[in-house]
């Protein structure tokens, strides 16, 4: 481990000995599961990984919103581009394929697309322009209060919103639903619980028994909600732990939620590769239908299929791995077919998928040659 | 990315603060943040949005982290997010 990455590297190696004696203690192999990009980015940038026992796994699941995007709704943005609309989408999200082509090939071939960082320049395009602009919007909870936000700002009429925001509590049912899970505990990512509040995961560790820790994203803080999930696992005292009370609160933003949950409401959904999930999407309530792209443009995803869908695409396993289920290494197209240049599935996209992630860094060591 | 990034406001405009983010200084929009933010706080900004104050007790705990990153000038996955949108226009 390398200590000058660390603020306090022997709080980390007393941390790193704590979990291999917690997880031993349960006498079976552990699988915890982060729904965070930035989680796994931070695990991946400090080695973490090589500090946690071999028999403690740490997921990364659905974290990703571009991940997650499903082939359709990016159908959606391309169908819309092709009517002459100006989308206005995060940068991640060019390069995703849909069924048949992404928001790159569109442009390619001649539709106007908009790379934004915030909302609010979308906004800023539609006040400049006499042009339809139609805000692809993609993200969790923390940036879907943010569309809701410019929504309720009074845009200007030719803008609007083709929301692809996902809602994380839901996914977290199903992956614990899932026959084939292993998972026993989960992560919570700080900054989408800064809205939520830690009280949203009460119901569902109630339900499933599994137990939720929030934590933050410095090195110390993963390692140190890593050690408090292992011991409620090891206790079996499933209960919700917040490991980050300088950013999140039991209740969250209030006034985000409120902005939030007037201007979506939550609908069932597939996300990319994993499953129908229920309540898992954001969609416009009717009385924002005027700002709804799917209200004000017709879109005939039927129309996409005259055209063959990428060969290998059929055997991208993105799904699988944001499951939980099966992990890159896993993929028979990862670092071969499927690479960032030419990405085959939205896991090596983005920046925050686990398939990019782990191509920059090498994957993880392999422990069991090692030890 | 969900890592955000913190800075500290300069001065306040209705619902707009200019926030200064080490040396860069952005407008930032207040509508969703939950507690009056006045200059001299630090707040936590997501694609353009005031998401948190930090508590004042909160401020060193908080930018460490992102000092670390910064200093360490790394061009890995994290680091090159909150660069990125440190430096993006808003």
């Amino acid at each position: 481990m390398n200590d000058l990455q660390f603020r306090d590297p022997r709080q980390a190696r007393s941390m790193a000995a704590t979990l291999v004696r917690l997880v031993s203690e349960t006498g079976r192999k552990v699988a915890v599961m982060h729904v965070c990009g930035s989680h796994e980015q931070a695990i991946a940038k400090y080695g973490l990984r090589s500090l946690f026992p071999k028999t403690l796994e740490v997921i990364m699941g659905p974290g990703c919103p571009v991940c997650v995007t499903d082939l359709p709704e990016v159908d959606e943005g391309v169908l819309i581009a092709a009517q002459g609309a100006r989308i206005a989408t995060f940068g991640d999200m060019l390069k995703v394929p849909g069924s048949v082509k992404s928001l790159a090939d569109a442009q390619a071939s001649g539709a106007k697309i908009d790379i934004v960082y915030s909302p609010r320049q979308a906004v800023e395009i539609a006040r400049s322009t006499t042009e339809e602009v139609v805000l692809f919007a993609t993200g969790f909870e923390t940036t879907a209060v943010a569309t809701a936000a410019v929504i309720l700002d009074n845009p200007p009429p030719n803008f609007s919103v083709l929301s692809a925001h996902k809602y994380i509590p839901p996914v977290m049912e199903i992956v614990a639903e899932m026959p084939e899970t292993r998972i026993e505990g989960f992560l919570a990512a700080g900054h989408a619980a800064a809205i939520t509040g830690s009280a949203i995961f009460e119901p569902f560790v109630a339900r499933h028994k599994v137990p939720v820790v929030i934590a933050g994203f410095e090195p110390n803080d993963i390692m140190a909600g890593l050690v408090e999930l292992v011991e409620l696992i090891r206790a079996g005292t499933p209960r919700v732990v917040n490991m980050f009370p300088r950013c999140v609160t039991r209740d969250g933003n209030l006034r985000a939620q409120e902005q939030l949950w007037r201007v979506f409401r939550p609908i069932g959904g597939r996300w990319r590769g994993i499953a129908h999930v229920p309540n898992g999407n954001l969609r416009l309530r009717d009385e924002f239908a005027h700002v709804d792209a799917r209200r004000r443009f017709p879109i005939d995803l039927t129309s996409l299929w005259d055209y063959a869908p990428p060969a290998l695409a059929g055997q991208c396993i993105c799904g699988d791995i944001m499951s939980g289920i099966r992990n890159p290494n896993d993929c028979r197209l990862f670092n071969r077919e499927c690479v960032p240049e030419s990405p085959v599935g939205a896991c090596m996209v983005s920046n925050e998928g686990t398939c990019k992630i782990w191509h920059l860094y090498g994957g993880v060591p392999d422990l069991e040659a090692s030890a | 990315m969900c890592l955000g990034v913190p800075g500290k406001v300069i001065e306040v405009h209705d619902s707009v603060a200019l926030v200064d983010f080490w040396g860069v200084r952005k407008e930032v929009r207040l509508d969703i943040v939950d507690e009056a933010v006045g200059p001299g706080d630090y707040i936590l900004n997501h694609v353009g949005f005031a998401i948190r104050r930090i508590p004042p007790e909160s401020i060193e705990e908080t930018l460490a982290l992102y000092e670390m990153l910064l200093a360490d000038g790394g061009d890995d996955l994290m680091s090159l997010d909150v660069r990125s949108e440190i430096e993006a226009s808003s």
